[in-house]
């Protein structure tokens, strides 16, 4: 029996690996204790399964995704400090290769899936369905299992770490190294798994908001009449649903491969890891857009609001969005120019990583002529839009240089890789995030983030972001490799790497300056009486902050492109506000506590599938069933608000 | 239940759409959006058999001195998967008609049928991958072999998943007739079943015709 035990230990928690494992454990038994001590000191259980795992409020599921993916940028920048850590200094063992390999595997994946997803998501929930005048997305059940694979595909991920292992392959986990054969642990399936039911959440997402946009706009609101953020969701969803299910399959015959004895990527008995990689980057390249295209929402509604100009260019930019949607499926081989697929192939996919620079220079020029003699405010929104577009031009030159397929052979790999594409992904996606966050953070919660503690978090990220980065970009050129996890003095990389490591810790100061930031703001944070703090343009800000349950009580008709902006210049606002006999029952989805569930059976199916624990497996798969069969029979999944209760509701906010 | 008002906030008809002639399934907004929502799914579930069946594409030829298509297919047997296929794709269209005319035992009749189809085609396949496997033609042996287990026993699952959905929509039929909610159910499940029909068609072009001709 001891001895079982202690063979547990070793085996999956493994405790002989020292003391990071240990500390780990540590605190996340700390934190699970705080938690449920909290909730069953202030008796708040009931009000944590009616209020939050049961809804399907897209308000609250934006909530949600915010909320885990601030944890995990927090659970991801530790990573990165660790791995700066480690780098600061040649010879450095602080980390050894192995969870050097583990860090760098989880940086990666958690910052991609599991925080500019679920922030992305975030922003689709808060905000589409107020900017389009609809009660909510066109499938609130479909939404809520989205969440919550999603949470529990990151949670399954996130356990590795403490139990069995963490992946040690990057997050792009090429074969063969990812085979069986070269890879025994169970790491490398805790990322197929959890990226597997994350995946299936993000395509529920996808259709989710393509039904929502096409199918449940006000009236009178055309589609070229439709906020650019909402059409950036559109577009970014249509990626989704282009690119997810290569990642699902790719992921899946790897699966398949380690499992089940298959030759999909193999070497022997004629598997080709060259697929792999395809597959993947057939996903992993248009994934860039699929973030940063929301981000660009972003931007084009801070842009006006800020500038109290409408946007210029609406139609250029409508159309420049699409233009990337298609052309940036079509880049995916620029990732491995060195695969040695020949002069026309590269040749091809150059030109077109290339082209989509163009749709994207016209996005950044209007954004430019938007402000130009606006009469521009300088708030934290509107800061992180012109750090974007400073950082993002960095990019884009850096993108150009590597998009060149001869040049990239000296660049492949390389460091100045690293540097091009955080450039892109911080500058262009964690700026744009933060921008809609800190945007629509009043109507979400109602108050304002404090603006003295968001300069410092703004100046500390942004310069701590160019200290960290751009010795990277000489790195590269002096031969350090990415994934290196020592190296010798005489390379002389040493101060260039010291100075990286300083950057990358400015930065985390800064973050930790964004959640002092939100814990102050809770308390001292500017209330929102009037629901439009910013003198907003589009619909949401004709609603009260927080917004009620049911959105609008009546469900306006939209004429113009600026909705809101419009009435206010007509001194027309009332004709927004309900008017009590325009009020009708409203139907409403129900709550169900059905995809938690579902999310809980995938979490121990996917458990079954990492450890090959096949009773596991079937019996998380067999609850999978029953969830769906239970949802087939149901008949009534909506009720009634009596007109009576919003009447109430809206006098009570002063609305009537 | 026919005083079912389905109605969905913010789902607004364009003028005209909802007069005149509008089948059942789509006569309320609620039940055409999860049709819409449903196509969307079809759109992405197509795209995971394009990667499959480009996987295959690539890998068919390495057999690694294992069987080939051409010595492990057997062409009666395979005839006889595509034509119950295909004869069952007609009978859920049958289904799909006549609901349309509100006829739930007919209905039910012919779902029964579509999923008795299903079920000899789900053992067909099943036959054919246990004497494969018999003959050491295992998804262990060659990437050729793993592409084909994968590529068509991932149609062989949706065809399975689509038997157990067939008979829960069924049972709702019986249980409550015909109305729009259940009218779009047995609506989503033919063309989900009409999709795996169009599916085959390419396995069998692709894999099977292919195989044993080239």
């Amino acid at each position: 029996m001891w001895e079982a035990i202690r063979q547990f230990g070793d085996t999956y928690l493994m405790w002989k690996e020292g003391p990071l494992i240990w500390a780990s454990d540590v605190l996340i038994l700390l934190t699970i204790a705080g938690i449920v001590a909290v909730l069953t000191y202030f008796k708040k259980w009931k009000w944590l399964w009616d209020e939050w795992l049961t809804t399907v409020d897209h308000k609250k599921i934006g909530i949600m995704y915010l909320i885990c993916a601030l944890l995990m940028f927090f659970r991801g920048g530790v990573d990165a400090l660790l791995m700066r850590t480690q780098l600061a200094l040649p010879n450095n063992h602080f980390l050894d290769a192995e969870h050097y390999d583990q860090i760098f595997t989880t940086h990666g994946t958690i910052m991609i899936l599991f925080m500019a997803m679920p922030f992305i998501f975030a922003l689709f929930n808060i905000a589409v369905p107020l900017q389009i005048g609809a009660r909510d997305v066109a499938f609130p059940y479909l939404n809520a299992i989205s969440f919550w694979l999603f949470f529990f595909g990151a949670l399954l991920f996130n356990i590795s770490f403490v139990f069995g292992g963490s992946p040690d392959a990057g997050w792009t986990s090429y074969p063969p190294l990812t085979e069986l054969g070269f890879d025994k642990g169970p790491g490398e399936n805790y990322y197929l798994v959890s990226l597997l039911i994350s995946g299936i959440g993000t395509i529920g997402t996808g259709i989710n908001f393509i039904a929502t946009i096409l199918k449940m706009r006000a009236p009178g609101m055309t589609m070229m009449k439709m906020p650019l953020f909402s059409w950036a969701v559109l577009a970014s969803s249509i990626v989704i649903l282009t690119v997810f299910p290569a990642l699902n399959v790719a992921l899946a015959l790897l699966l398949i491969d380690r499992l089940f004895g298959a030759h999909f990527f193999t070497i022997q008995a004629g598997g080709n890891p060259m697929m792999f990689i395809n597959l993947f980057w057939v996903w992993g390249h248009p994934e860039v857009y699929i973030v940063v295209l929301v981000a660009f929402g972003v931007y084009s509604e801070v842009v006006a609001t800020f500038s109290r100009k409408e946007i210029f260019g609406y139609k250029s930019m409508v159309a420049s969005l699409m233009a990337i949607t298609i052309v940036g499926d079509l880049t995916w081989v620029h990732h491995f120019f060195t695969m040695g697929a020949g002069p026309d192939v590269n040749s091809f996919f150059a030109v077109s990583t290339m082209a989509v620079g163009i749709p994207t220079g016209v996005k950044m020029f209007n954004w430019l002529f938007t402000m130009y003699r606006g009469r521009i405010r300088l708030t934290l929104p509107m800061l992180w839009t012109l750090a974007f577009i400073v950082c993002f031009a960095f990019a884009g030159a850096t993108g150009v240089m590597l998009a060149a397929a001869p040049a990239d052979y000296q660049y492949h790999n390389s460091y100045f890789l690293v540097a091009h594409f955080h450039q892109a992904l911080i500058g262009g996606v964690v700026f744009g995030m933060l921008a809609g966050m800190y945007y629509w953070w009043p109507k979400m919660f109602g108050f304002k983030l404090d603006e003295r503690l968001g300069r410092w978090a703004f100046w500390l990220f942004n310069l701590g972001f160019y200290v960290c980065f751009v010795p990277q970009y000489a790195l590269g050129f002096m031969g350090m490799q990415r994934r290196m996890y020592t190296y010798p003095a005489v390379f002389g990389w040493g101060p260039l790497n010291f100075i990286s490591t300083v950057g990358a810790y400015i930065m985390g100061l800064g973050f930790l300056f964004i959640v002092a930031q939100v814990l102050y703001s809770i308390k001292y944070g500017e209330r929102d009486v009037t629901g439009d703090i910013w003198d907003g343009r589009t619909l949401e800000w004709s609603l009260p902050s927080p917004v009620p349950h049911y959105n609008f009580a009546v469900i306006p008709y939209v004429t113009h492109r600026d909705m809101w902006w419009e009435l206010k210049e007509q001194g027309r606002t009332q004709e927004l506000r309900p008017r009590p006999e325009d009020i009708r029952p409203i139907h409403m989805p129900n709550n169900s506590g059905r995809p938690f569930l579902l999310g809980v059976c995938f979490f121990v199916a996917g458990l079954g599938f990492v450890f090959a624990w096949w009773l596991l497996a079937v019996l998380g798969l067999l609850g999978v069933g029953a969830c769906l069969l239970a949802r087939s029979f149901e008949t009534h999944d909506e009720h009634d608000v009596p007109a009576e209760e919003i009447r109430r509701y809206e006098a009570q906010l002063g609305r009537l | 239940m026919s005083t079912l008002t389905w109605e969905w906030p913010g789902v607004h008809a364009a003028p005209g759409e909802t007069s005149g002639e509008v089948s059942i399934e789509y006569s309320q907004p609620s039940e055409s959006l999860k049709i819409f929502g449903f196509w969307l799914f079809l759109a992405t579930d197509m795209l995971l058999f394009a990667c499959l069946f480009a996987t295959y594409v690539l890998l068919h030829t390495h057999t690694a001195g294992g069987p080939t298509a051409r010595t492990l297919f057997d062409v009666p047997g395979f005839v006889a998967e595509t034509f119950i296929l295909l004869t069952s794709s007609f009978t859920s269209g049958i289904a799909t008609y006549e609901m349309r005319r509100q006829r739930a035992g007919s209905v039910a009749l012919w779902l029964v049928i579509t999923m008795l189809l299903g079920m000899a085609f789900v053992g067909l396949e099943a036959k054919e991958f246990v004497d494969y496997v018999q003959m050491g033609a295992t998804m262990s042996r060659s990437a050729f072999l793993s592409a084909f287990f994968t590529l068509v026993g991932t149609h062989g699952s949706h065809v399975s998943l689509g038997i157990c959905w067939m008979a829960a929509v069924l049972i709702q039929v019986l249980r409550q007739g015909i109305h729009p909610q259940t009218a779009r159910k047995v609506f989503n499940v033919s063309i989900y079943w009409h999709f795996l029909d169009v599916v085959w068609v390419f396995i069998f072009t692709v894999v099977y015709l292919t195989g044993v001709v080239m």
